[in-house]
């Protein structure tokens, strides 16, 4: 699959309420080039509520429910339920929700779905932050971040959502990044295919919450993927395959970047910079990753 | 099976929701087509999709909406586009 290859058809309109630069949109059009124009959309509070502009308009051509911000996959369970009374089961249901709307709290209504097996797709945009309510924490937020919340920066490490996902053990997960249309589109056609409850989660480096500048969206994705920082997998039928560089990096064939070349060009990382280098919290952050590989390494490989 | 009367705000696709987004610009995308090699990297990472994708795989730029962010000139491998200072003498 070549970029060629993706389809002409576009669902986003231009001209919405989104920051320049934004990863939310730029992996929602591949999103909508995979699924096609026979989706229902749910979407809760967080950036893409805003996103989809003001009533009476919309930038989306799709059909979107926005719920509230705990409720993702309690509304798209519901949604799922009516279709499938009215026989329109070609349709398909996703969530699409922000990292706080999925790792805090929408992850109750997240569990129940899954355990019920809920036929859709849960797709988190993880731009590890509260973007749309000003730069909070969230527990997607790595560890020493600055956030509105966090100072002095982030004192706790984030969470394993994938592993939580897993242990559901639901027919398909995976992980991606804005900066891999085609690992996305394959990943979000493949979710498209099977039935039952499937989460996709993206990697999403959103320019004024991580405080770089707006033309480096895709650079920051490809950073986070090569320093380790953020893995691309898939999870099939019980089984974890690693894609791309992260396949290389977990069988040892090529070495991760050093984590300063993702987190200097990050102003939410400038206090471990400046006014001296910090370190000892940069040695934190590379052990955190290297353990996390370790992890990988002896349950994946 | 029984149907109830449903009343909900409902929000209709357009071009432009939030007006002309072209008008946030400091800078613009310059495409020079000579250089172009039709990969089509800025087509599919442009977060606005204001990079028009023609018949042929050519490109052009929608000027009334791009927020010219950038991201087309730097996932462009040959330099076919820059970005200059919006209203800049020629
Ligand atoms: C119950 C409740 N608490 C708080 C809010 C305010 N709120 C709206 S969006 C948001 C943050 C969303 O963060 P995330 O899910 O990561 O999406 P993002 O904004 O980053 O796209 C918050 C706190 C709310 N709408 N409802
Ligand atoms: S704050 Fe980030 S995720 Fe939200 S609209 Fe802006 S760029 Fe997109
Ligand atoms: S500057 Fe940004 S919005 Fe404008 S065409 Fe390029 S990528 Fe799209
Ligand atoms: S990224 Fe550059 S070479 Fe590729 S289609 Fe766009 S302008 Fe042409
Ligand atoms: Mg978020």
């Amino acid at each position: 699959m070549a970029i060629k290859d993706l389809p002409r058809e576009e669902c986003y309109i231009p001209g919405s309420a989104a920051c320049p630069g934004c990863p939310a949109t730029m992996a929602m059009r591949t999103v909508f080039k995979a699924i096609g124009k026979n989706m229902v959309m749910i979407v809760p509070a967080c950036c893409t509520a805003v996103i989809e502009s003001l009533h009476p308009n919309t930038s989306f051509d799709i059909p979107t429910m926005n719920i509230a911000f705990e409720a993702a996959a309690a509304g798209a369970s519901g949604v799922e339920a009516g279709l499938r009374k009215q026989g329109k089961t070609d349709t398909t249901v996703v969530a699409w929700a922000g990292d706080g709307g999925t790792y805090d709290i929408g992850i109750q209504a997240l569990s129940g779905a899954l355990e019920r097996q809920t036929n859709f797709i849960y797709i988190c945009y993880n731009n590890e932050i509260y973007s749309n309510t000003g730069i909070q924490r969230s527990g997607a937020t790595p560890y020493a971040a600055w956030t509105t919340t966090t100072v002095g920066g982030k004192t706790e490490f984030r969470k394993e959502m994938g592993e939580i996902i897993m242990s559901h053990h639901i027919p398909y997960a995976a992980q991606t990044c804005v900066s891999y249309p085609e690992d996305l589109y394959n990943k979000v056609k493949k979710a498209k295919s099977i039935k039952g409850s499937k989460y996709i989660e993206i990697m999403a480096p959103c320019p004024p919450g991580w405080r770089f500048g707006m033309e480096r969206t895709v650079e920051m994705g490809t950073m986070a993927v090569e320093t380790g920082a953020w893995a691309l997998y898939e999870y099939e039928n019980e089984v974890v395959t690693f894609n791309g560089k992260s396949k290389l990096i977990l069988e040892g064939k090529i070495k991760r970047k050093p984590i300063e070349d993702w987190i200097k060009y990050q102003g939410r990382f400038r206090h471990l910079f400046i006014p001296k280098k910090d370190v000892e919290k940069i040695k934190a952050i590379e052990n955190h990753i290297d353990q996390k590989w370790e992890r990988y390494r002896k349950c994946y490989l | 099976m029984k149907k109830y009367k449903i009343s909900t705000t409902i929000s209709y696709p357009v071009k432009g929701a939030m007006g002309r987004t072209g008008n946030w610009r400091v800078f613009k995308p310059i495409l020079d087509k000579e250089k172009c090699v039709k990969c089509l990297r800025c087509w599919i990472y442009c977060p606005e999709a204001t990079i028009i994708r023609n018949n042929d795989d050519t490109v052009d730029i929608d000027f009334e909406y791009c927020k010219g962010c950038g991201i087309c000139a730097n996932v462009c491998k040959v330099k076919a586009i820059i970005m200059e200072r919006e209203g800049k003498k020629k």
